[in-house]
């Protein structure tokens, strides 16, 4: 049986993209004489779902994985339980969205548009600092694949990243446009990543498509030493790229809290924030952390995200989010 | 006294006492009752149960006629997906149930492997195939001095020819086996009599295969009726089923007022479906004269029979090109073959927690569709042979009621698992028990359809002389049902097999990483940029097909006593 009952168990509730080293989970539980059970709960939103829909009888202590696209949702159910780490006071303030600590931000990444740098559409140009604008021309017809934002959590990130770049008023008119230019839309990144995008291993028919900022260097990492180079590349105008901020919380009612602390604090440590680039290929929020080299060549963090106020997201997300599909899909 | 029981158009209860044979049909309901109606409800009830949310979730569906689109589109693409696969599967259901040949059983086998593999791969399959810069055009558009000539992806075609590709097995089983058991001198009978091919095919035929016909399109309809993955990763978003409409309200808005308002719809739309196929089948149901296939059997003789092989086989072939394409895939590097992407499966190089030792996915996979499979004939058996009573008020209530499972949103089902399953006696729902019994909600009613045609076309005469020469109920079961149902059962053994092979209902559960599946690992892999995670995405995908080929082939082969091949 699993750690609901087991009292020397400490159950951690994640989406399925959560990793970690054998020895840093190891690591926790000899020091605190504990079992770890993890519990991976689908996409983001799916998992997300099934910890608030659980919150009278919590299957979890812990929950990894609320991005700032769902923090409201989270915070706004009462589920989670206050608490400050330690180490939280070297977080950048930037990254710490909820004053109550009932979400710490533990790692965060940026959703911007990848480039296969193979393709000979881009001769003559740079297309890392390619305007958006610039992909409504018909040269670009039929060559960008984006994620669908109400399937797909980079999805909506890219889609918030636009509001920002073109501004309320305006970033529908560029959605409009981009329509007829013939943008392809899938469900979400495996499938725009893979199926889709020339640069990936998949050998798609597009050149351009949403992904990470760390999507280059991981083709690097990952190449099974094949590649010194990325075959793709970043296009990160100004205001181009979206940050996501992941966050753990401690699940309301837990009866192992201490030791559920002791997680939390344990996640913003050293020794696990040096784990989080290699394993899950997302920025640690530890300015301290160590960064791998491939990622630090070729992952740089872009010089100036879009920012849109996580009150404005609580407040817009799901009328943008239907407005979009109005404008791109019907 | 004898004689009534004998008039019973099923035998197995007469051999059993009145007490133990309720107790035989209470499995499935029991079943049912526990893991479908209950949760179902509650989550129901929970999603309205606030003031007006009922009536706000109901009222959505009304105000916006994108919802009537919604259902409109999920009706329309699973008819002709229907039609499309019957059409291109009884020719083929023909000459696997009419003819030996050599490969039989290994092309049958892998017809069904799509069946199991995750969308996201086939889609990449698919890609590899007839995509922009896939094999075909690359072969074709040249040729006619074009970039690319077939373009599928987001189109309507592409997942009709999805789910023709998907669901071809179902025809192939269901139909073929049951056309297998069928007696040809009937037909022979009518061309003595001087009737033309066509009217032999129409009027013979035709009406004596409706039973399973109807079984066979029952399930292919339910399955793209409500497909998911299809219609969300190769049609793209601008087509939307009510199960892709329920997972969008419930995940991404967690509007689960409007979510449960929809799957209510998509229930009442199976039930309307299936209460009309209930009608259907009682009509068409006739006692035959069913024999074991292998005194049917003919060979491949004359160019006429030689080229309707060929052609059949030829289809089939061009169904599997996706999946030679992804074999193929996974067995490169750089242009050289290589086993590369296989060696790097069994090393945990970066010493991740979560790394799944290849055997242990296989294993796992086994393990479950194994449990699957028992429990779906458990609980499947008796529902089928509940099926033939011959009160029709039970056939009337429980046919629909065995089929329904099909028809529901797994999401929405999945959630009632989480809030009703969460206590003792019934703490279930982080427990790898559950896995199992997801899997058989979703597999038993292919145990049952594939069952019931052969159950009713047995002749209650065949009973009768059996008895009437002496032999004893228990014998009459003996020698009359076991030899015809045994392949049936065999049939709905495969498709559990194979619904848990490919994880069909994994959204019911959650994924506990102690007990990792093959389909999951293709998952992990797919979720990460780079070479060696897509190369090991596809070699897990490849060992899938493998040990489900395999898996086929083995159930295919048992023999139950001096039974022999059906």
């Amino acid at each position: 049986m699993t750690g609901e009952q087991a009292a020397n168990t400490l159950t951690i509730m994640s989406h399925d993209s959560f990793n970690l080293s054998a020895d840093v989970v190891a690591e926790f539980e000899q020091s605190n004489n504990v079992k770890l059970q993890f519990l991976k709960a689908g996409d983001a939103g799916t998992a997300l779902n099934r910890a608030l829909l659980t919150k009278e009888n919590p299957l979890a202590d812990v929950f990894f994985g609320v991005d700032n696209t769902f923090l409201s949702r989270a915070l706004d159910a009462n589920a989670f339980e206050a608490y400050a780490p330690a180490g939280l006071d070297t977080i950048p303030a930037e990254l710490k969205l909820d004053p109550q600590n009932r979400l710490i931000p533990i790692d965060y990444g940026f959703v911007n548009l990848n480039y296969d740098r193979a393709s000979d559409l881009f001769q003559g140009m740079n297309p890392e600092t390619l305007k958006l604008e610039e992909l409504t021309d018909p040269k670009f017809k039929g060559k960008v694949v984006v994620l669908n934002p109400a399937s797909s959590s980079p999805g909506l990130a890219f889609m918030l990243a636009t509001v920002d770049y073109f501004g309320e008023d305006k970033w529908l008119d560029w959605w409009q446009q981009m329509r007829q230019n013939e943008v392809v839309v899938v469900d979400g990144w495996e499938t725009g990543y893979y199926t889709n995008f020339s640069g990936s291993s998949g050998k798609g028919p597009q050149p351009i498509v949403v992904s990470y900022a760390t999507s280059p260097a991981a083709e690097v990492a990952f190449s099974e030493g094949k590649l010194t180079e990325p075959p793709t590349g970043n296009i990160l105008p100004p205001k181009g790229s979206f940050r996501q901020i992941e966050f753990a919380g401690i699940l309301k009612g837990t009866p192992r809290l201490e030791l559920a602390q002791k997680w939390m604090d344990y996640m913003l440590s050293k020794r696990v924030q040096d784990d989080i680039m290699p394993q899950m290929v997302v920025y640690p929020v530890l300015p301290s952390a160590t960064i791998p080299d491939v990622y630090q060549k070729f992952a740089p963090i872009p010089e100036q995200p879009a920012s849109l106020d996580p009150a404005i997201i609580a407040q817009n997300r799901d009328a943008w989010i239907q407005e979009w599909t109005r404008v791109v899909l019907r | 006294m004898k004689q009534r029981t004998f008039a019973n158009r099923s035998a197995l209860p007469s051999v059993i006492v009145p007490p133990l044979r309720w107790l035989f049909f209470a499995l499935p309901l029991a079943f049912l009752a526990v893991l479908y109606f209950y949760p179902l409800l509650v989550i129901l009830v929970y999603s309205f149960a606030e003031a007006g949310k009922a009536r706000s979730g109901l009222a959505t569906l009304v105000a916006d006629r994108y919802y009537v689109d919604v259902l409109l589109f999920s009706v329309w693409q699973a008819l002709l997906s229907t039609a499309l696969t019957i059409a291109v599967g009884l020719p083929c259901a023909f000459v696997f149930a009419r003819y030996d040949f050599r490969g039989k059983t290994l092309l049958r086998a892998l017809a069904t492997v799509p069946f199991v593999l995750p969308t996201v791969v086939v889609a990449a399959a698919f890609q590899a195939l007839l995509g922009r810069n896939g094999v075909v055009n690359a072969v074709l558009a040249p040729l006619l001095g074009q970039s690319y000539l077939i373009d599928l992806q987001g189109t309507l075609a592409f997942i009709l020819l999805a789910h023709v590709f998907y669901n071809l097995t179902v025809v192939l089983r269901i139909v073929g086996g049951f056309w297998a058991n069928l007696d040809p001198r009937i037909e022979e009978a009518a061309v003595v009599l001087g009737a033309s091919r066509w009217r032999v095919w129409r009027e013979v035929t035709l009406p004596l295969l409706m039973p399973a016909l109807g079984a066979a399109a029952l399930l292919i309809f339910l399955f793209t009726f409500t497909a998911f993955g299809t219609v969300l990763i190769l049609g793209g978003p601008r087509f939307a089923t009510l199960e892709v409409e329920i997972y969008r309200q419930a995940i991404n808005f967690f509007n689960l007022p409007v979510a449960a308002a929809l799957s209510l719809l998509q229930v009442l739309a199976t039930l309307v479906l299936t209460i009309g196929y209930t009608r259907f089948q009682e009509r068409v149901a006739l006692p035959l004269d069913l024999r074991p296939q292998a005194t049917l059997l003919r060979p491949v003789v004359g160019w006429r029979r030689r080229l309707l092989v060929g052609a059949v086989v030829g289809v089939l072939g061009m169904l599997l090109l996706p999946l030679l394409a992804l074999a193929y895939r996974s067995i490169t590097l750089e242009g050289a073959w290589s086993l590369h992407f296989y060696h790097l499966l069994a090393e945990n190089r970066r010493n991740n927690y979560f790394f799944v030792p290849p055997l242990t996915a296989v294993r796992n996979s086994l393990v479950f569709a194994a449990a699957t499979t028992f429990l779906a004939l458990v609980i499947g058996v008796p529902a089928a042979y509940l099926l033939t009573q011959r009160q029709r008020w039970i056939r009337t209530v429980f046919n629909p009621l065995f089929i329904l499972p099909l028809g529901t949103s797994a999401v929405t089902l999945g959630f009632g698992y989480l809030i009703t399953l969460d206590e003792p006696p019934l703490n279930l729902r982080t427990s790898p028990f559950l896995v199992p019994f997801a899997h058989t909600l979703i597999a038993f009613p292919f145990v049952v359809r594939a069952m019931l045609p052969v159950l009713r076309g047995i002749n209650p005469r065949l009973r009768e002389a059996a008895a009437v020469q002496g032999a004893s109920p228990l014998r009459v079961l003996w020698l009359i049902d076991v030899p015809l149902v045994t392949r049936a059962v065999l049939v709905g053994a495969i498709f559990a097999f194979t619904v848990s092979m490919g994880e069909f209902g994994a959204t019911l559960v959650l994924y506990l990483p102690d007990y990792p599946t093959m389909p999951l690992v293709i998952y992990q892999f797919l979720g990460q940029p780079g070479l060696e995670n897509y190369g090991q995405a596809l070699a897990v995908s490849t060992l899938l097909m493998l040990v489900t080929t395999i898996g086929f082939v083995a159930i295919e082969r048992l023999r139950i006593g001096d039974i022999g091949e059906f």
